[in-house]
């Protein structure tokens, strides 16, 4: 077996407003892996996503990313291992220029001069990006701001990518070059996502989570093709998706 | 109100620059106490949410519109501290990179705009709370009457100046019962907008209404169901109380304070000297038709105005002192609900 | 407010004025506007000099008049404001066209028009030749406090966001029907403006977390490197130098 890039046990996580988000939240993932995690909205994959890199602090419960407790005196080392790209991409690129924001996440790690415009570079170049490289964030299309995100993290040069619906408000083919560029990557890949055949067509491995735990886990075809589980917990196959049919095509 | 370069002279623009860069440190050392790290990315697109409510027209009547100034506004929502940086933050770059106001003008736009609205409707609006019932009624009436008192406070601040760095001939009590006058009208919209603004964030997220921090949240909990109509009415009235106030210092007939300046012999002594030596400028007392009369108007005003924004100021300094005890390590992790997953 | 608003600020080009660094240009700016304003209104050369200074900064800067001209619509309100001056200045009066007009008051008019027109000239001509970022960067050289350069630079970064959902609800009521005309109908309107203020709110805590994941400390990297060279501030302190001789010349003639 493949070392473990993650390691969750029991994570228990309250917001200050008394919602139990997280409730005995448990997830291992090998190295190298691509795992997708579903669930219907408000089952905590968000908040489970952001006790990866320590923004949030479970009550209970541990995270390792590697052979590093997330947890001080590691915690500067843990983010720049896991990269997280947001929902929302706007609220991940607020710098004045794309090349400015690409850099921000490397120069927090200390790199200056051309060693921090390397790295800007190969981040933008691996997502496809590099022509947009002195515009300003707001004037990127949707497509061109997920994948601009991307660049963000991938800039830290991270171990772990965690991806929170990474395909919502795309157009078909800003989806499809996402998915070519994430199948590109060699990094342990997270996603959260509600879009079903992405998850099918990039993770090996899916898992279910609801009330702020796994519920169900398994290859991505065989959870998908489980048509009792995925209503049990609110998920739907878009309309005429056979998922045999489609992983046999891959 | 974004007065352009050279309305009023140098030497004005340069005390209320001094004033206001002085109201506006204390503010950024106590919103870096409240907020932290947190304090670029929230105090920026809170900005940005000012900015862009100033642009955002609301009905006034018959189909004309007008657009909120936000002093107040942010000083309710996001304590006086953040509020008055905030909106110096909007009023600088208006200015800057919108030609809107002068940059040389900056002293007294900030002063006007941001630290007499934000420190004084902040202090009127904790004021009123006092009197009030500190529940959602009583919260979204003060910010009303605290954001129309604020509009005209600060356009009191303005007469004020004209005092000193008048520019052309018009006389100060002329400035002031224009300038008070309309903006009577002006703080009335201000008034009712602010209000129901501040009770729409306290319907929806009652903790992020940082004016009411130390109000219990579940005395908060009634629907504010103040109607439009009270609303409106509330304002009428302290509009009226407000324009009568003003328009007795400002009659030309001798009122009560003149007769005791008068029975007192202090209104000769002060008709010879009281300008004799003053800063003030000549196109501003030029004409007056009752110097010593309208000297103790504006002397009266700036004691208002002096206290208002000093009540503000000490209100944010102890908010900050009290906030940085209570939240010390929890702003890392703290209410930060990042999107539900 | 308004209609200015919606103009693009900055004219992308590469004449000298855009190369300067961005600190000796404010520089600049902030000493003219300043001699400007100070420039004695019975003066009425010196104005006409500095008005020709400013033709020949728009000049080397290449901007296109028009787009001085249409921003500078901004001032129009008191444009409109200075021309009721004189009705209701005192002093002594001049008869104009058959209406008695303060004389001073006149003077009054003249001085809030030249000044105002002049001094949002050099805002225009900053702020089209300069990158809004950059502007707050040369703020920052300029030691004004890094806190408001920073806020200031993220406020532009959300602004057109925020502006837009505002807009967006406006539209959506409207699509319902909502068609208010007097001051109690903004009911609405204002329950749309608190809804956009929460998540405004929110949006600020999901960057700051967002910051936080990408190694934030609390202090920003300094990544513009840029800084103004000798001959930037040599260029920056002719054309002060000319604005500010010429309103010292105009205050000692008169």
């Amino acid at each position: 077996m493949r070392a473990l890039a993650v390691a969750a046990h029991g994570l228990v996580f309250s917001y200050p407003d008394g919602h139990r988000a997280l409730d005995g939240f448990d997830l291992e993932v090998s190295a190298g892996e691509r795992v997708a995690l579903l669930g219907p909205n408000g089952a905590g994959k968000t908040t489970f996503a952001l006790h990866l890199n320590g923004i949030h602090v479970a009550e209970a419960g541990t995270v390792a990313i590697g052979d590093l407790r997330v947890a001080e005196p590691d915690l500067a080392e843990v983010r720049r291992r896991v990269g997280l790209v947001f929902q929302h991409a706007d609220d991940q690129l607020f710098m004045p220029s794309v090349r400015e924001d690409v850099a921000f996440g490397p120069a927090n790690l200390g790199l200056r001069g051309g060693e921090l415009d390397g790295r800007v570079e190969r981040a933008l170049v691996a997502v496809g990006a590099a022509d947009v490289a002195d515009r300003a964030p707001h004037h990127l299309s949707g497509g061109e701001k997920r994948r601009v995100a991307l660049a963000t993290v991938l800039a830290m040069e991270p171990d772990v990518l965690v991806l929170d619906e990474p395909t919502s408000g795309l157009d078909p083919a800003g989806r499809r070059e996402l998915v070519e560029v994430l199948r590109s990557l060699a990094q342990t890949q997270i996603v959260i996502t509600h879009d079903l055949p992405f998850a099918l067509e990039l993770c090996e491995r899916a898992v279910i989570v609801d009330h702020g735990r796994v519920v169900a886990e398994g290859a991505t075809a065989a959870v998908l093709g489980d048509a009792e589980l995925l209503r049990a917990h609110r998920l739907e196959l878009p309309y005429g998706f056979d998922p045999a049919v489609a992983s046999r095509g891959r | 109100m974004h007065a352009p370069d050279g309305f009023l002279n140098a030497g004005t623009a340069v005390a209320t620059g001094a004033i206001s860069a002085g109201a506006i440190g204390v503010g950024l050392r106590q919103a870096r106490e409240q907020l932290a790290d947190r304090q670029v990315p929230l105090a920026g697109i809170s900005a940005a949410f000012i900015f862009a409510a100033q642009m955002f027209n609301f009905p006034v009547a018959a189909g004309t519109t007008g657009h909120l100034l936000g002093g107040a506004l942010a000083a309710i929502l996001l304590g006086p501290a953040v509020g008055s940086v905030v909106v110096a933050v909007v009023v600088i770059v208006q200015a800057l990179l919108f030609a809107d106001g002068g940059v040389s003008a900056l002293g007294y736009n900030v002063l006007n705009m941001a630290v007499v609205t934000a420190f004084g409707g902040y202090a009127v609006f904790r004021g009123l709370l006092r009197l009030l019932p500190r529940t959602a009624t009583g919260v979204v009436f003060a910010s009303g009457i605290a954001a129309g008192v604020s509009v005209v406070l600060s356009a009191t601040a303005f007469s004020l100046e004209w005092l000193f760095g008048a520019t052309f001939p018009v006389p100060f009590d002329t400035v002031f019962g224009a300038m008070v006058g309309v903006h009577l009208l002006i703080g009335i919209g201000e008034g009712v907008l602010t209000g129901l603004t501040v009770g729409a964030v306290l319907a929806a997220r009652p903790d992020l209404v940082a004016g009411v921090h130390d109000l219990d949240r579940v005395a908060l909990r009634d629907r504010a169901s103040i109607g439009m109509r009270g609303f409106l009415l509330a304002g009428a009235l302290v509009a009226l109380l407000l324009a009568t106030v003003v328009s007795q210092f400002a009659a030309p007939a001798p009122d009560g304070l003149e007769r005791v300046a008068e029975d007192t012999g202090i209104a000769e002594v002060a008709r010879d000297h009281a300008l004799a030596d003053a800063p003030f400028a000549d196109y501003a007392t030029h004409g007056l038709r009752n110097e010593s009369l309208s000297l103790a108007v504006a002397g009266t005003a700036g004691v208002v105005i002096t206290l208002a924004v000093g009540a503000g100021l000490v209100a944010a300094v102890r908010r900050g002192r009290g906030r940085g005890r209570a939240s010390e390590g929890e702003h890392e992790h703290g209410p930060a609900r990042a999107g539900v997953g | 407010m308004g209609a200015g608003h919606a103009h693009a600020l900055y004219q992308h080009g590469h004449s000298t004025v855009h190369r300067m660094g961005p600190e000796a240009k404010l520089a600049a700016g902030f000493a003219s506007v300043v001699a400007i304003a100070t420039t004695p209104r019975e003066a009425v050369w010196a104005f006409a000099l500095h008005a020709a200074v400013l033709a020949a900064v728009v000049t080397a800067a290449e901007l296109p008049p028009r787009f001085v001209l249409r921003r500078l619509a901004i001032v129009l309100p008191f444009v409109a404001f200075a021309f009721t001056i004189p009705f209701v200045a005192g002093g002594e009066e001049v008869t104009v066209l058959g209406v008695g007009l303060s004389r001073d008051g006149l003077w009054g008019t003249w001085n809030v028009l030249a000044k105002a027109v002049l001094g949002a000239s050099v805002s225009i001509v900053v702020a089209g030749t300069t990158e809004e970022a950059r502007i707050f960067k040369g703020l920052e050289r300029l030691r004004v406090p890094v806190a408001i350069t920073l806020i200031a630079t993220f406020m532009l970064r959300y602004l057109t966001l925020i502006a837009d959902e505002l807009r967006r609800t406006r539209v959506a009521m409207r699509a319902r029907g909502y068609a208010p005309r007097w001051l109690w109908e903004a009911r609405p309107v204002a329950s749309a403006a608190g809804a956009v203020f929460v998540r405004s709110y929110e949006r600020g805590e999901r960057v700051h977390a967002a910051m936080l994941a990408r190694g934030f400390t609390g202090t920003m990297p300094e990544l513009d490197t840029r800084t103004a060279t000798r001959a930037d501030w040599l260029r920056g302190a002719t054309v002060a130098g000319v604005v500010a001789a010429t309103a010292l010349a105009a205050a000692v003639t008169t």
